[in-house]
């Protein structure tokens, strides 16, 4: 046990509503899409660690060091397999059509290793080299979350259109697709961009620390409450006061009653994931230039992020807000007090939270 | 039809079982190499097995007349894989000896299997105290470095700079008190204060609660980091606005994660066996023809594999390329002196290397001063200061050394701590 001094303690909250605000950013979507879709999304830290690994690869290519026809080859073999796929699957059974797929691939790969030594996979799955960027202005950080958020949010309505609603509430169906994506995910970034750590620069200003009294508040941390404080208010007047979040809502509430007078509840199913996604993109850029980018890292937050949504009400936004204040303290706090319980004390309040009302503080139900 | 492949599976098999015992005639060394190959240690895994290979690709595969197959095996970094791949090298490609291991806890785990089976393990990486220190096995021998072993040097060269009150923080876990550990118990020797021991989680992503502990007027921090950790902390660090100079151990600022560094890890100094930047004409070799094969800056892993290959190389020769006898050759490797990549070796009676020390400073080089065809305006940990010859016992004898208990999260404790 260590005593603090008040100058301590300020520097301590301010440190753990920062920690809260990443926590917030990751946290909401996983509580956003169970809420809505009642999917558990176990993939939801390993798309917030892709997320990290393209804007790195971005800040590589506006910076030069890599180049961007690995990418732009991909997009013409998946392209090319697309339209296969779509042609076949007319004629077809879509099972059919992606076996038949498959066996074409095997035997094109086979013919072009063996009479032009080309490598097919090379251009579906290019490797790209990377490394850490050192100087990143705003615009370029901007930037890389656009098109971390816009990549993710995609690849989040392709799992969502494709794999999670061919299952509709089969939680056990859901949790092993969710997870293999997770996998999947996981072992596709070490492949792609290897294992080497990176974490990235920051742009001015947000670099330096403002000195008030005495104490320094670092300004990055600062950066961080910001933007959760925007996504924050920007997702409750979404959900809360636009038409657009009153079909969500409706969708929720009453999927049948929804379809029944005119909803589309696919395109509000897969826009939903695509913005759970997003929010996890946002986190993964943010946090990527606090503790870095690195295999492993999405592992070792999921459980964090859980704990959130557990303290605060699975689905409930208010409970995120709460979840990740809660967290964000008991996680800083415990560990500056008694360093030998960190864990304890972030997982003993979780279970007396939960052993008085099971469904978090603010769940429903 | 599920007959017939049956019978081709079979057949098969035996040809191969055939092919495996007309290798096993000709005079051939089998060297077992467990690294992790996938999961999160993967790249530190490969730049473990690329040292060791490049060694032998140089030499085309062949130690004098001994042909040599390399089997590497993907321990996923796991203590317990790594177990079940030496049983595996062991008892089915019947190994002459097995290489590896990347965590101290996987060095404790396999060092058993080395002395049950009677296979000799050979360790360039797992770095605890013990292994050559209290708990010695028989068919052991370490040609990496123990934790404590460059941290004893560093402290004397944090006294002679004039550090008086010193800081440290480092991971939570058995690497960390050991480094940790000696460079209290030599700073203290010399009239040193550690005023502070702070022993962030393991994987620590935000130092948040640590950060705020660390008071501002003390002379320098004595940081441990392993992984991302040492990426996240000087960052963190000097954003919180410390102006504290930062020393640290090997991990801290190795070059593994050292191009992945920006400007605050310049003035960095930490205590190493090897630097890239080492200026011998062997070492600018090696790290050129490693850049050169894997596109990649040398770290003290590769380096210390490649030595390893070396090693096992020389030992060999000295006993007349004979293969039947593993006590024979684990007695030749621990009594030949090697001079190597990171300079001149030689196993103690204890059976770790004692090597020279290496003191480091991150610094930018401008231009392409080391001649390595690496991008200008890099960070190198230039060398300031060179320890001769440190054993992992310093300047104590091993007796007088091994009174004390193995360094740990109690000991020393913290006399001086406010």
């Amino acid at each position: 046990m260590i005593s603090l001094s008040l100058s301590n303690v300020i520097e301590l909250s301010f440190n753990s509503l920062s920690y809260a605000a990443l926590l917030f950013l990751l946290a909401s979507g996983l509580s956003l899409i169970f809420g809505v879709m009642r999917i558990v999304n176990l993939a939801h830290a390993a798309i917030f660690l892709f997320a990290g690994y393209i804007a790195l690869e971005f800040y590589n290519i506006i910076d030069g060091t890599t180049s961007i026809m690995p990418r732009l080859m991909q997009l013409i073999a998946w392209g090319i397999v697309y339209f296969a796929w779509t042609g076949l699957s007319r004629i077809s059974t879509e099972a059919r059509a992606c076996i038949s797929l498959l066996l074409a691939y095997v035997v094109l790969e086979i013919l072009s290793t063996l009479l032009f030594g080309v490598r097919l996979y090379e251009y579906l799955f290019p490797t790209i080299a990377v490394k850490s960027v050192q100087k990143i202005n705003f615009f370029m950080l901007s930037a890389a979350i656009a098109a971390a958020v816009v990549m993710v949010a995609l690849g989040g309505m392709f799992i969502e259109r494709f794999f999670l609603r061919r299952f509709g509430q089969d939680t056990l169906a859901q949790v092993l697709v969710t997870i293999g994506f997770a996998f999947i995910l996981q072992d596709g970034s070490l492949y792609t961009w290897g294992g080497d750590n990176f974490i990235f620069e920051k742009p001015w200003p947000l670099n330096a620390s403002t000195v008030i009294g005495g104490i320094s508040f670092p300004q990055y941390r600062a950066f961080m409450i910001i933007v959760a404080v925007v996504v924050a208010i920007v997702l409750f007047f979404g959900i809360e006061r636009t038409r657009l979040g009153a079909i969500m809502r409706a969708t929720v509430d009453d999927p049948e009653m929804a379809r029944g007078v005119g909803i589309n509840t696919n395109i509000v199913s897969m826009s939903i994931f695509a913005i759970g996604a997003l929010l996890a993109a946002i986190g993964g850029v943010v946090g990527g230039a606090f503790f870095g980018v690195y295999p492993g890292v999405d592992f070792e937050i999921l459980p964090y992020a859980f704990a959130v949504v557990f303290i605060g009400g699975l689905g409930s936004f208010a409970g995120a807000v709460v979840g990740s204040i809660v967290v964000g303290f008991m996680e800083n706090f415990g560990t500056a007090l008694f360093p030998e319980l960190s864990y304890f004390a972030l997982v003993a309040p979780m279970a007396i939270i939960l052993a008085v009302k099971p469904t978090g503080l603010f769940g429903k139900g | 039809m599920k007959n017939r492949w049956f019978a081709f599976l079979a057949a098969a098999g035996l040809a191969f079982a055939i092919s495996a015992g007309t290798a096993q005639a000709a005079k051939e060394v089998r060297i077992g190499f467990i690294a992790p190959m996938t999961g999160i240690f993967a790249q530190i895994g490969k730049d473990m097995s690329n040292g060791f290979k490049m060694y032998l690709e140089q030499n085309n595969y062949k130690m004098g007349p001994l042909k040599v197959k390399f089997i590497l095996e993907d321990s996923t970094g796991k203590p317990a894989v790594n177990v079940r791949k030496a049983i595996k090298l062991i008892r089915r490609d019947k190994v002459h000896m097995f290489i590896g291991g990347l965590l101290a806890s996987t060095g404790y785990a396999l060092a058993p299997v080395a002395d049950r089976n009677k296979v000799p393990y050979i360790s360039p990486v797992p770095a605890a105290d013990d292994l050559t220190q209290r708990k010695i096995p028989k068919y052991f021998v370490r040609v990496g470095f123990t934790s404590s072993q460059n941290s004893h040097p560093l402290a004397d060269y944090a006294y002679d700079q004039g550090y008086r009150k010193i800081v440290t923080i480092g991971a939570d876990y058995a690497f960390g008190y050991e480094t940790i550990g000696g460079f209290q118990r030599q700073f203290e020797a010399r009239g040193g204060k550690i005023i502070k021991k702070i022993w962030p989680k393991l994987g620590t992503k935000d130092f948040g609660p640590y950060l705020p502990q660390i008071p501002k007027d003390a002379d320098a921090v004595m940081t441990l980091m392993v992984g991302p950790m040492s990426l996240a902390f000087p960052k963190q660090f000097r954003a919180a606005g410390f102006k504290n100079p930062m020393l640290g151990g090997v991990t801290s600022a190795d070059e593994f994660i050292l191009p992945a560094m920006g400007d605050e890890a310049l003035g960095y100094v930490t205590a190493a066996q090897y630097s890239a930047a080492l200026d011998t004409p062997k070492n600018k070799a090696f790290v050129k023809e490693y850049n050169k094969r894997y596109g990649k800056m040398a770290s003290y892993y590769s380096e210390t594999d490649y030595t390893a290959a070396q090693w096992i190389h020389l030992a060999y020769k000295k006993i007349g390329w004979d293969t039947s006898n593993p006590l024979k050759f684990l007695k030749a490797l621990r009594s030949i002196r090697i001079d190597a990549v990171r300079g001149p070796l030689y196993i103690d009676a204890y059976g770790n290397v004692v090597q020279n020390s290496y003191i480091r400073k991150v610094q930018r080089v401008s231009g392409d001063r080391l001649g390595l065809g690496v991008k200008p305006d890099s960070l190198w940990n230039m060398v300031i200061k060179t320890y001769p010859a440190v054993s992992q016992f310093y300047k104590w004898s091993p007796e007088e050394f091994l009174k004390q208990p193995v360094y740990s999260k109690k000991f020393p404790g913290c006399k001086y701590c406010q």
